[in-house]
Parts: structure tokens; sequence; C-alpha cells
């Protein structure tokens, strides 16, 4: 009936922990808004059938005055269904405006035209919230410039984001996934393609991923112009927050290994078997659900407009480079997923 | 037509005539002329911004015109066409009439209002000229104190038509007050009156916090004192709550003269005493009083406390009361009545399934929590466009309908009139029922580019848009054709009870050639008609 029901109204998924109750009340909103406009539709057409002139002569009509009874009865049922959807739907909105005490506050800061996240370990992130799923989240948001608004359609969550104060929202995300955050309140030119990402993380994703998002990055000679393609990449690759979820020494984390993957054919979770190539990559970059490698979660922002398209060959270029990469036998988490991989052209491993 | 007192539309002749004219019909014919510019000015941007959003990526036009057109689309339909269309054309038209009086209490007031409409219009159409402004109609700071382009002559405007609009609000309060005939008393007035009279309280009480309003961002614009902006020590929500102050009865000036025509359409075409006259009347006072007290429902995400958000949702809820009260008692007036089906009575029978569901979405968007996913999507724009053009437009076309044969003198073609209003509410529906599905889906307003998934419902709303647009042009040839070659139209062809048909068709400078008896009630269709024929045709 739920699914029904949502996919009727056109509704996102839910995947908040408040979002089944807040549809509840909206299909029982809607499915009584649609009744009582057709039964008064349907009166209305009635009578107009049925009260119809025939003939061209106008005859009196008698004087009907709406008994008191009815007049009472009526008004008195609206108002008495309007004031119970007020009392359920302002239960929900306390809700949905106090915390729970445990919550993990993220800090938020909007500005035009972006997202900023602030983890108070240390971390910060752009255009991309992760969160823990089944772990109250508490936004603690604010702005840079105008008045923006912090929107998840799969969460039926909104809150605007006005300068010079800290506005709170809270959530639970019930499943792991990615959702779109939205601005609602117009903010300038680019206000539409404001948008960000919140990538839901199962407990133990969300800790691998807080552990490396901490870890201090180290690049050796990350600097001068004379370096290559590839090193370009990796410096990228870091900065972009990429070797976060993606390693480069053959051990599984958040998203699929670089390490000895270019060239080959990947399992997808439909079914297909796709080459790994230029051409992929650069897609998976840019509409990163296009294509999940099996076993994954479709977790993945895309980068598109947030890398160039030089930047992507880099990558590409970086992940070519990662051909002959000793495999990690043992699958332990791994100490420092960051670590600085052995540089391209180290003799051993697979060809 | 004949040696009695030429009908208002001969009685003088050239342009000076009607420049300065102080005959509220007169007077009221320029609003419709200028409303209606206004009505396809605003419909053009309508149709540009549908067209874009056929793509979900740019093309067309770039976003800072999109932002530029969704801005003056709001301006100019909001400030010029639906504020000043029913009242400062019919009310303008018809409350002298209905009260018996020859004018309005202060005609000379009523010409310059018109001339102060004009000048706030010119002034927002140099801004358009100028770049336009960026900010949307809301004007919210501190986007608006900050935005790239010229905010201060659209501003400007909307001052200044806020003044034109207080000026016919004190107009129709006076003469309400004072020219009312000798022996008609309050409850002998037509509902329209009623209607119209609760609709220029709120003018006279709200537009002034408007004019303040929009004033500030245009200071803050110009001189950044940073009164909305918090870098300066300033407040935006304060803009927000000065905004929806005025913004909110707003929307009751704009329905509030509908629900008056819809309550004059019925009893006419069903040929019945209104189901029950106080209920209509003073519904009308209490949509204007409450009405007052629930602007800060727009404000739920907006960060207001969890004891404001309770007080304005539940105002809201009372509000909704009156627009139902309305609604049950013009269902219940066509109960035993003697029906004629015809234009008017099909813009009635598609403005109380429009309104109805437009007003029944307004309760669910007043449900806090349920605002709380709604806001600013979508899913509002549809609540408010079925108010604004399924409620007040439609209505504005049942008034030019039913009115046409007094203003004019002339009958419209009663099979194009159905045909057209069948077309604009199949349009209308194909336009906007898209847009709650987008809102549910989440899809924001103002939004130049938009993620693909919302891309079919986006082509089904603009099909609908142009199908709208096409109808209405419809209509306004037909209706143009009209003037000139329709048939003539007798005194009174619906055979209504109402005062103003008791005057020949078009009517004399000076409205009646005789005064008509009040106690004939405007609603006595229980009764004998009073002696029909006016002076005029006799002789």
């Amino acid at each position: 009936m739920n699914e029904l029901l949502r996919r009727l109204l056109h509704l996102p998924e839910q995947r908040s922990s408040i979002a089944i109750g807040i549809d509840t009340l909206h299909y029982t909103v809607i499915l009584a808004t649609m009744a009582g406009v057709t039964l008064a539709a349907a009166v209305a057409a009635v009578f107009l059938f049925r009260y119809r002139r025939s003939s061209s002569a106008i005859p009196l009509t008698p004087r009907v005055v709406a008994p008191l009874w009815l007049e009472v009865g009526v008004y008195g049922g609206l108002l008495a269904l309007f004031c119970a959807w007020w009392v359920v739907g302002f239960r929900q909105y306390r809700e949905i405006e106090t915390p729970p005490p445990d919550a993990i506050p993220i800090y938020v800061t909007a500005k035009q035209w972006m997202w900023k996240f602030a983890y108070p370990a240390g971390p910060t992130s752009q255009d991309a919230l992760v969160v823990p799923v089944g772990r109250p989240v508490k936004l603690i948001l604010t702005s840079r410039d105008v008045i923006h608004s912090f929107y998840v359609p799969e969460f039926r969550l909104k809150q605007d984001v006005v300068p010079g104060r800290a506005e709170m929202l809270w959530f639970e995300a019930t499943e792991a996934g990615t959702f779109d955050v939205l601005c609602t309140q117009y903010c300038g030119t680019r206000h539409s393609l404001m948008r960000a990402q919140v990538i839901a993380l199962s407990g133990a994703d969300y800790a691998r991923w807080l552990d490396a998002a901490r870890a201090p990055l180290t690049l050796p000679g990350a600097k001068g112009d004379g370096q290559g393609l590839a090193e370009r990449g990796h410096q990228i690759a870091a900065e972009r927050g990429c070797l976060r979820c993606h390693t480069t020494d053959g051990t599984r984390f958040i998203g699929p290994t670089w390490a000895n993957s270019f060239g080959r054919t990947r399992h997808t979770t439909d079914g297909r078997d796709v080459l790994i190539d230029e051409a992929y990559l650069t897609e998976s970059m840019m509409d990163p659900r296009a294509v999940i490698a099996a076993g994954f979660q479709p977790v993945m922002p895309s980068y598109q407009g947030v890398l160039t398209p030089a930047e992507t060959s880099a990558i590409v270029e970086y992940i070519r480079s990662l051909r002959d990469v000793e495999p990690v036998r043992t699958v332990p988490p791994p100490a420092a997923p960051l670590a600085f991989p052995p540089p391209a052209g180290t003799p051993g491993g697979n060809p | 037509m004949t040696t009695d007192p030429p009908d208002y539309l001969h009685a003088e002749r050239g342009i000076r005539s009607w420049l300065l004219t102080s005959d509220h019909k007169r007077i009221a014919l320029m609003f419709l002329v200028a409303t209606l510019l206004s009505l396809a000015l605003g419909g053009a941007f309508a149709m540009v911004l549908r067209t874009k959003l056929l793509e979900p990526g740019p093309w067309l036009i770039e976003p800072i015109t999109y932002n530029r057109l969704f801005t003056l689309h709001g301006v100019v339909m909001v400030f010029m066409f639906m504020i000043p269309a029913i009242p400062a054309v019919f009310g303008n038209f018809m409350l002298p009439m209905m009260l018996g009086a020859k004018d309005l209490a202060f005609p000379r007031i009523n010409l310059a209002s018109f001339y102060v409409y004009l000048t706030g219009a010119a002034l927002a159409l140099w801004g358009m000229i100028h770049g336009g402004a960026d900010t949307g109609w809301t004007f919210y700071a501190p986007y608006s104190t900050s935005s790239p382009t010229d905010v201060a002559p659209i501003a400007l405007g909307v001052f200044v038509l806020g003044v034109s609009s207080i000026m016919t609000g004190l107009n129709f309060i006076a003469t309400t007050h004072m020219l009312r005939r000798r022996g008609l008393r309050w409850h002998d007035m037509p509902i329209f009156v009623w209607a119209i009279y609760a609709t220029s309280i709120i003018q006279v009480i709200a537009t002034p916090v408007l004019g303040l309003a929009v004033s500030l961002v245009a200071i803050d614009h110009a001189f950044q004192l940073g009164i909305f902006n918090p870098a300066l020590g300033g407040d935006p929500v304060l803009f927000e709550h000065l905004f929806w102050f005025y913004s909110h009865p707003a929307v009751y000036i704009m329905i509030l003269p509908a629900m008056g025509v819809i309550a004059e359409v019925v009893p006419t075409f069903a040929k019945k005493h209104p189901f029950s006259y106080n209920a209509l009347a003073y519904s009308s006072l209490g949509i204007a009083f409450v009405g007052f007290l629930t602007w800060g429902h727009h404000l739920f995400v907006a960060g207001i406390s969890q004891f404001d958000a309770a007080v304005f949702g539940v105002m809201s809820m009372f509000v909704a009361i009156f627009s139902a009260i309305k609604v049950f008692t013009w269902i219940g007036t066509l109960y035993r009545g003697s029906i004629t089906f015809n234009t008017p009575m099909l813009y009635f029978f598609a403005f109380v399934y429009l309104f109805a569901f437009g007003g029944m979405t307004g309760i669910a968007v007043a449900t806090t929590s349920l605002d709380v996913h709604w806001h600013d999507t979508y899913f509002v724009i549809a609540h408010f466009h079925f108010i604004m053009i399924g409620g007040t437009l439609t209505a504005f076309l049942a008034a030019l309908h039913y009115w046409f044969p007094k203003m004019f003198g002339r009958m419209y073609p009663e099979r194009w009139g159905l045909v057209s209003a069948g077309l604009v509410f199949a349009g209308f529906n194909l336009t906007f029922v898209p847009q709650f599905l987008l809102g549910n889906a989440g899809m924001p307003r103002r939004y130049y580019a938009y993620p693909d998934r919302f891309h079919v419902l986006n082509v089904m709303s603009t099909l609908g848009a142009y199908l709208l647009g096409a109808s209405l042009i419809l209509t306004l040839v037909y209706l143009l054709i009209s003037l000139r070659w329709g048939k003539p139209a007798p005194a009174n062809p619906w055979g209504s009870r109402s005062f103003e048909w008791r005057s020949p068709s078009p009517p004399p400078v000076h409205n009646f050639v005789e005064p008509f008896d009040p106690r004939k009630g405007t609603y006595a269709y229980d009764e004998p008609p009073p002696d029909e024929v006016p002076a005029m045709e006799r002789t």
C-alpha cells in the first residue's frame, strides 16, 4: 500500500527515520482532499443536471435557507478534521525540530553556490556529506552570504540556511545510499546547480571513512611543473578525496581499488562485464551511478563540474599507471589507505 | 439609440473624454485594457519559462535571463494583473451600480488611481527594459539587497502600484458606507459588494507594510545600510515577516473578489436565493481579518519557534473554514434551482473544482510537518496557481462573460464561450497537476536546470501551458469580435434580479434611468420580478 501510493504520488524513496510517518500523514491528507473535492464537484454536477431548466420561462424558485444543524455539522466536522491533521502534523514537526541528545554534530556552511561540511573530528568535505546509517546526525547550518535551503527529498527534510544564524536539522538515515541535496531557497544565478550529495554509509564503512579522512595526506614531490601526468593525477585524486574511498594497493574499500584495474573487465550490478578504459573511468567520475561495480554501494558523488577535463585525464592516467601493483594478499583494514603507492613501473606483480 | 440619456460609451467622444473621464465605468474599461495587457505580458514570460523547462539542461536562455523572467512573471502577474484585475475592473464598474450610486465616492481619486497604476507599471517596465531584477517577486533579502541586477526600479514600481491599490480600496470603502441608495441596507447589498468591501479593508491595512518592506529593500540595495543584512547587523528573517504580513493577505485581495463574482453568477443562473446570505457575506469579512494572522506559515522552515509554528498553523486551519463555507453555500444554492448552463456557469463549475482543490492543498501545506517536504517545491507553485489561475483567473473570465452584455451592450457567442472555457479547464489541469507531482518528487521552485528524473512531468506541464495560453487567446479573439459584431444585448439577458441589471445595457452615464427599488431584493427569485423593463426601452 505504502509503495503503491508512494509511486502514484511520485514521492522519492523513504530513507530517513521520519519519512514513513510523514508520508502516512501525506497520504491521509491528500486522499481525503481528493475525496472531498470530488464529492463537492459531484454534488454540484448532480445539482446542475437535476435542476437544469428545460423551458425558456423562468419559474419562481423556493428560498431554501441552509438549516443551522447542517452548517454547524459540516463546518464543525471540517474544522475538527483540519485540527486533527494539525495536531498530528505539529507533533511530527516537533520531532523534526528536536534532535536526540546523542546525535553526531556536523557543521554545514552554505555559500553561493556550494555546500561545505565540517566534522568535529577534523575532516572537511565539499558537496558530499558522509553520514552513518542508523545513527542520528545533527546538522548545524549557517550561510556565508544569502539565504539557502538544505533539502533532501528522500529524507522529507528541509531547513533554510540563514546568514547570521545557526539553524539546526537532524535526521537518521535508514539505508546506505547516495541522495541529492538540493537548494530550495532561490540564491542567485546558479541556484539550480547548487547541489550536493548525502552519502549514507553502514557503520563499519563510516568508521573506516572517518579514519581515512582524518589521516594526514603526505604527498612527496607534489610540487613542480615538471611532474608527470600520472603524478599530477595522484595529487588531484588525493586533494579531491578520491583516495578516501579508493585504495591504490589492491585492498577493497568503500569503492573498488584502482590497483591493477585498467584494461581489465569489471563485473557490474546489472550483470554485465565492462572493460575498464578511459571512457569507462571518465563516465564513472562524471556519472557514477550509470554503472556500479558488483558488490559495491552506489555511493560515489558526481564530479561533473568539479574536475576539469585536464584533471580528469590526469586521474585516468594515474589509474592507468597503477598496473603492476603487488596485490595485498591479506585483507585487514588498511592501516593507512592513503599511503603513497609504490611508484609506477616498479617491477613485480601481475602484468 | 433613443432620446433618453445616451449610454456611457457614447455620451462623449474623443480620446480626451476617455483619458480625463471621472466616470467609474470608463475608468473600469481603461483598467480592463491595462490589466489584460499585463496578463498578456506576464503570460508571455510564463511561456518562455515553460519552454526553457522542456529541457533539463541549459538551452534557449541563460540562467540569469531565466531568473529575471520568473521575477518579472511574478511581479507583473501579482501586482499588475491579479490584484487590480477584479476590484479595479469589475468592482469599479459594478459597485456603484449595485449600490444605486451615480459614481464612486471620489471619482477623481478613482481616475488618479488609474494614472498611479500606470506610473507604477511604467516604472516596473522601465526596470524590465533596463535588465530587470532577478530577486523573485518575493524580494528575499539579503539576496535582493546584494543582487547584481537593478532592483530599485522594480521595487519602486511595486511601491507605486501599491499606492494605486490603496486609493482604490479607500474609494470602495467610502462608497459602500456613504453612497448606498436610500433604503438599501447592508443586508440588502449583493454579496459581491461584501467581497469587494472586505478586499478593500485588506488593501488599505496591509499594502503600506509591503510599501515599507520593498522600499527598505531598494534603499538597502542602493546604499548598503544593512537593514536586512546580518553582516551589517540586520536581520533577513525580519524581511520575510514584513513581506508576508502583506503578501499572505494579498492572496485574499486576489481571491475574495473572485469569490464575490461567483456569488453573483450562481444565484443568477440558478435563479435561486443563496443558500445562506449571511454565511457568504460574513465569511468574506472573516477571511479578511483571520487572513492577517496566518503569514507565519510561509516561514515553517525559516527557523521560527515551535510555538510560532503552532499558532500560525492553527490559524491557517481557521481561515480555510471560511473558504469551505463559501464552497458549501454555492453548491447548496444550486439545490432546487432552475439552472441555465452557459459559459459563466461552466467557469463556476471549474472554479469550484480548482479552488476547492487548491484550497485543500493549502490545508496540506499548512500542516507543519508536511510543509517541511513541500516548502519551496513545485507543490507550492501548483497550490497557489490553483488558487490564482484556477480561482481568480477563472472567476475573472466568468465575470467578463457574465457582465459583458452589461458593459458593452453586446452578447458574446455562447458556443465559443463553452468551448474555450472547456479548453481553459483542460489546459490548466495539464499544466498544474504535473507540478503537484513534481513537488512531491522534490523539484525545487525557481530551477533553471533540473535533474533528468523530472523531465517527463515538466514536458507535460509545458504542453498544458501552451494549451492554456492558446485557449486564452481564443477567448480574447471572440470577445473582441463580439464587441463590434455581437448580438445587441437586452437590459437583462440573464433574467437576473441583481440591481445592476435594472439599468439599460450599456448603462447611461449616471447608471440608472430610474432609481431601482431595493425592496425588490437582489436575490428575490421566490417573488415575481420587479418591473423589469427600464425606462429607456419603454419609450
